[in-house]
């Protein structure tokens, strides 16, 4: 595409002004043309919130603040309440983050810390291509892979070991919240691995330069000095993976046991907002049962963006720290 | 050396192997998707998977051919709605709002990043299909479409800033307007980042299944035209994997080897488009 | 690159223009007739060659739900509309929905035992009190005393029942609210229940996948899932005492009597019968048909094929398990496709 350059001409004063006129028309309507698909953005966001909203009305106006707290979905007799599903939620982002934080807060360590930058851009490509990898796959292999596993090894072993803890009681179903918080925890490891990786990467080398001077090792200026440092970015990373667990959809439903319970063993099958939603919404007969299933769609929402916008504060934080400004 | 300083050699030497173990068992995983999925959908994939429409329940043989175009045109439906939002959008962004609307436009947009794909797909049904009173190709597309803004608004946005001062400067030197500098120059020079961005968007919904649930629905013939319900090959990886007939797992192991291959293609390829290189200033 | 661009657009344009010829109705609604009913629009298709009939197995909950809102031409379901759905849809559209009975089906209880390969005889106190939660173990006297030629280990049951809004799942706990008080009073019958235990699986596929990967489970799906994935499932004790095994002669009999006695909007239950034979959990399945079409076309495709489908049709049925519809309720029907506008 040649770079054409428009050369004014040299008009007399009141050509230049008409020209001039057309010149800021056609910024205008180049201005005014995309200023409507920013803010097109802007409304289908208030659409979408107030979509929720209007959505879930009648359920909210019926069970208000008790939706919370019963633990009954009965469609017959159109009782519902949110709790198994709240409790499954963040049940499966629980575990899930048990795994996946300490794995992901090492990988990051050593891709900062140890590795060097071409090995660490080259693994860093590989894990960027892990959380490409859409839900529905890992569904599928969570439903093949892990869940056989999970029933014929793992789920026995641990009930052989530490069965007489509350924790891993009751039948070795497959399937279930252990089960879907591992798949999870593959899922959310990438974005935990490559948000932290970037916060100790702008850690200032001062920091750890005065450490080692100081006589520490290697592992105690980094898990001392360095990591406490990007503690607050490496909070948000944490607070992203979160959120991106809790909305997550196919995977988890393929592997949970579609059930509503609320148990505190890891092996129970249970239920979670978004796998909840994604059964029952096609066939929800009655305003009332579609309205709840809106109103659980409208507590997701607003958990995830609770925790997205709590990320993105955390992450700026500490990126504004890591970036040099001096502290006295 | 003191015992002290011996055992504190030891522990920093373990702790950092066992943060490459931690890199590695993160990385293998990958490897160890691609492999099962080669395997399994290897074996399974043949001509007819590609060529020929589902088979009545029970009965082997048959492929998925619909899902594939199906597929195709949702995306094709999402780019036509997400990438010029964003991209526009993205342009009134950099060039020429001021900070007060900018802030509301990101925010809305890291908002709509952050929704979860379920809850876009109420939304899709409660805007497109219920009133249209079918499920539509155009439905699911609106959906994934929703999904594409944000990941092109902010990301052409960043490269569109990334273009240096100097090379606007010149152009409004030379009397180009706003509008014209923009067309002529920003954007070529930013092209690469934005070409990135929108394969990644395109490859980040490519494998969305829930929003399709409710609005494209599945058909088990060739979708017509746009305003019918269609097939997928995300939602038929869910419909047969969890059913009960091998032949049916076969082909989601198939389908699952298409589709990751796709988007791992397309996010390579992204990659490798811009790290040949940001804003190549042109002469 | 731009020209493989250009040449993969207008392919795709052409697929979607090109079939815009052929006649497409959408339907969705019960997995428990989806292996007769995909055949069923497969031949009809072969035989006439522009007209496809989409039918989404989704659960009976969803396709009352989806005709309903008008986002499906017709439905199907194996859990008859009660008035308050059907005074729904007249409220929505003005014009009421037709039952029309296709096939006769049967709900077995089907299982996953170890080392167990025989066909267990189930009373429905052991169908109820595992449904219940109330018998967890395999060999529990209640199931054990029925099998006693059979060694039954002492493992936890594990019950699958539907994640879905499903008409099996409407008859099974039809069945169950008959023969049990505790459970018509602690559960009830519907689509979707409040089930006391157990896993959740989609569509009468996900439970039979669930039940055949986990050992020890039980659950109740359609005759043909069991059969084609070679599953065991059991025999269930009738209201005469004896029990009896799913198959064309046992759910005939248990529709014999309401046979005779058919209504006129064909909504019945056919659960708990009399009848020496008859085998107990047996069911009708309907499409759920909107009296008035606005598109002639579709009302036409719909009448011919039902048409079909009481003559033609009904021959397909045994080969995949489902018995044929007893001569009388054709006849009804027949008489009353007229209805359709």
């Amino acid at each position: 595409m040649a770079a054409t350059t428009s050369v004014p001409s040299a008009s007399p004063i009141s050509g230049s002004r008409s020209f001039v006129r057309r010149l800021r028309e056609g910024d205008e309507v180049a201005r005014l043309i995309t200023f409507l698909f920013a803010v097109s953005v802007v409304l289908v966001t208030l659409l979408l919130i107030f979509a929720l909203w209007q959505g879930s009305a009648l359920a909210r106006h019926k069970f208000g603040l008790q939706f919370f707290f019963t633990r009954v979905w009965d469609p017959i007799a159109e009782q519902f309440g949110a709790l198994p599903f709240i409790y499954g939620t963040l049940m499966t982002a629980t575990v899930s983050l048990v795994i996946a934080v300490p794995l992901g807060i090492g990988a990051a360590i050593f891709l900062a810390e140890l590795a060097s930058a071409r090995l660490s851009d080259a693994l860093e490509f590989f894990i960027d291509l892990l959380a490409a990898v859409p839900s529905v796959i890992y569904g599928l292999l969570g439903v093949f892979i892990v869940v056989p596993l999970m029933r014929d090894y793992v789920q026995p072993g641990l009930k052989a070991t530490l069965g007489f803890l509350p924790l891993f009681s009751g039948p070795a179903y497959g399937v279930g919240f252990l089960t879907a918080g591992i798949v999870l925890a593959i899922m959310v490891i990438p974005y935990i691995i490559s948000v932290s990786r970037e916060v100790l990467m702008s850690v200032p080398r001062d920091q750890r330069e005065a450490a080692l001077g100081l006589g520490s090792t290697r592992w105690e200026s980094t898990w001392k000095v360095v990591v406490p440092f990007a503690r607050t970015g490496i909070m948000g990373s944490i607070f992203l993976a979160l959120a991106r667990a809790l909305g997550e959809t196919m995977a988890v439903t393929m592997v949970i046991g579609n059930t509503p319970t609320i148990s505190a063993s890891l092996f129970s099958p249970g239920y979670t907002i978004a796998a909840v939603i994604a059964n029952e919404f096609t066939e929800a007969t009655g305003d009332l049962y579609l309205q709840a299933l809106v109103e659980l769609g409208l507590v997701l929402f607003l958990l995830t963006f609770l925790l997205n916008g709590l990320a993105r504060l955390l992450i700026v934080i500490t990126s504004q720290r890591g970036s040099g400004t001096a502290h006295a | 050396m003191s015992p002290r300083l011996r055992w504190r050699k030891f522990v920093s030497g373990f702790m950092l192997a066992m943060t490459g173990v931690c890199a590695l068992v993160a990385v293998s995983v990958l490897f160890f998707i691609l492999g099962y999925l080669v395997y399994h959908g290897g074996t399974s994939i043949n001509w007819s998977f590609f060529t020929k429409l589902p088979t009545p329940v029970g009965e082997t043989g048959g492929g998925m051919a619909n899902a594939i175009v199906g597929s195709a045109k949702l995306l094709l439906a999402a780019s036509l709605l997400g990438v010029p939002i964003g991209f526009l959008g993205a342009i009134y962004l950099a060039e020429f709002s001021g900070s007060k609307v900018a802030f509301v436009v990101r925010y809305a947009a890291d908002l709509l990043n952050g929704v979860p794909s379920i809850v876009i797909g109420i939304f899709a049904y409660s805007l497109v299909v219920l009133p249209f009173k079918h499920f539509s190709t155009l439905a699911g597309g609106f959906a994934l479409g929703l999904m594409m803004v944000p990941i092109t608004l902010r990301s052409t946005e960043e490269f569109l800033l990334a273009v240096p001062r100097a090379l606007r400067e010149a152009a409004m030197a030379l009397g180009a307007s706003k509008w014209k500098t923009i067309v002529t120059v920003i954007v070529p020079a930013a092209y690469r980042g934005i070409l990135t961005a929108v394969l990644l968007a395109f490859a980040r919904v490519a494998g969305e299944t829930a929003p399709l649930l409710f609005t494209a629905f599945g058909n088990r013939y060739w979708s017509p035209g746009w305003n019918q319900p269609t097939a997928s090959l995300p939602v038929m990886i869910f419909t047969y994997a969890v059913a009960p007939y091998e032949d049916w797992h076969r082909q989601a192991w198939a389908a699952g080897l298409v589709l990751l291959g796709l988007i791992l293609v397309i996010n390579i390829v992204a990659r490798a488009i811009l790290a040949r290189g940001i804003a190549v200033p042109r002469a | 690159m731009k020209r493989i661009a250009g040449i993969f657009l207008v392919a795709l344009v052409v697929a979607s223009v090109a079939s815009a010829q052929a006649l497409l109705i959408n339907g969705a609604g019960a997995t428990f007739p989806n292996p007769i009913y995909s055949k069923w629009f497969d031949e009809y298709h072969k035989n006439n060659g522009n007209i496809q009939i989409n039918y989404q197995s989704v659960g009976s909950g969803a396709g009352i739900k989806q005709v309903t809102d008008g986002t499906v031409d017709f439905g199907a379901s194996d859990g008859p509309m009660n008035d308050e759905q059907l005074k729904a849809f007249q409220e929505k559209h003005g014009f009421g929905i037709l039952h029309f009975p296709t096939v006769l089906g049967a709900v077995v209880p089907m299982y996953n035992i170890p080392g167990v390969t025989a066909a267990l005889d189930f009373t429905p106190e052991a169908l109820a009190g595992i449904f219940l939660g109330k018998i967890t173990k395999w060999n529990d006297p209640a199931i054990a005393g029925a099998n006693k030629g059979v060694n039954l280990p002492g493992n936890d049951i594990v019950v699958v029942h539907r994640s879905d809004g499903s008409g099996t799942t409407y008859v099974w706990t039809d069945y169950l609210s008959k023969v049990s008080e505790e459970w018509k009073n602690k559960v009830g019958k519907g689509t979707s229940v409040n089930w006391p235990v157990g896993l959740g699986g989609k569509g009468n596929e996900g439970v039979t996948g669930q039940i055949k990967n986990a050992p020890n489970s039980i659950g109740y799906v359609e005759l043909i899932y069991a059969v084609s994935n070679n599953i065991p499932y059991g025999n269930v004790k009738n209201s005469s005492g004896s029990f009896i095994k799913a198959d064309l002669a046992s759910v005939s009999e248990a529709a014999a009597a309401a046979a005779k006695t058919m209504p006129d909007d064909f909504r019945v239950s056919i659960t708990d019968p009399a009848g020496k034979k008859a085998y107990p959990i047996a069911s009708f399945t309907w499409l759920l048909i909107p009296a008035k079409f606005s598109d002639a076309a579709k009302r036409d495709t719909m009448k011919g094929f039902l048409n079909w489908m009481l003559a033609d049709g009904q021959n397909y049925a045994e080969q995949l398990s489902y018995a044929k519809l007893p001569k009388e309720v054709i006849a009804k029907e027949k008489k009353a496709l007229s209805s359709i506008q």
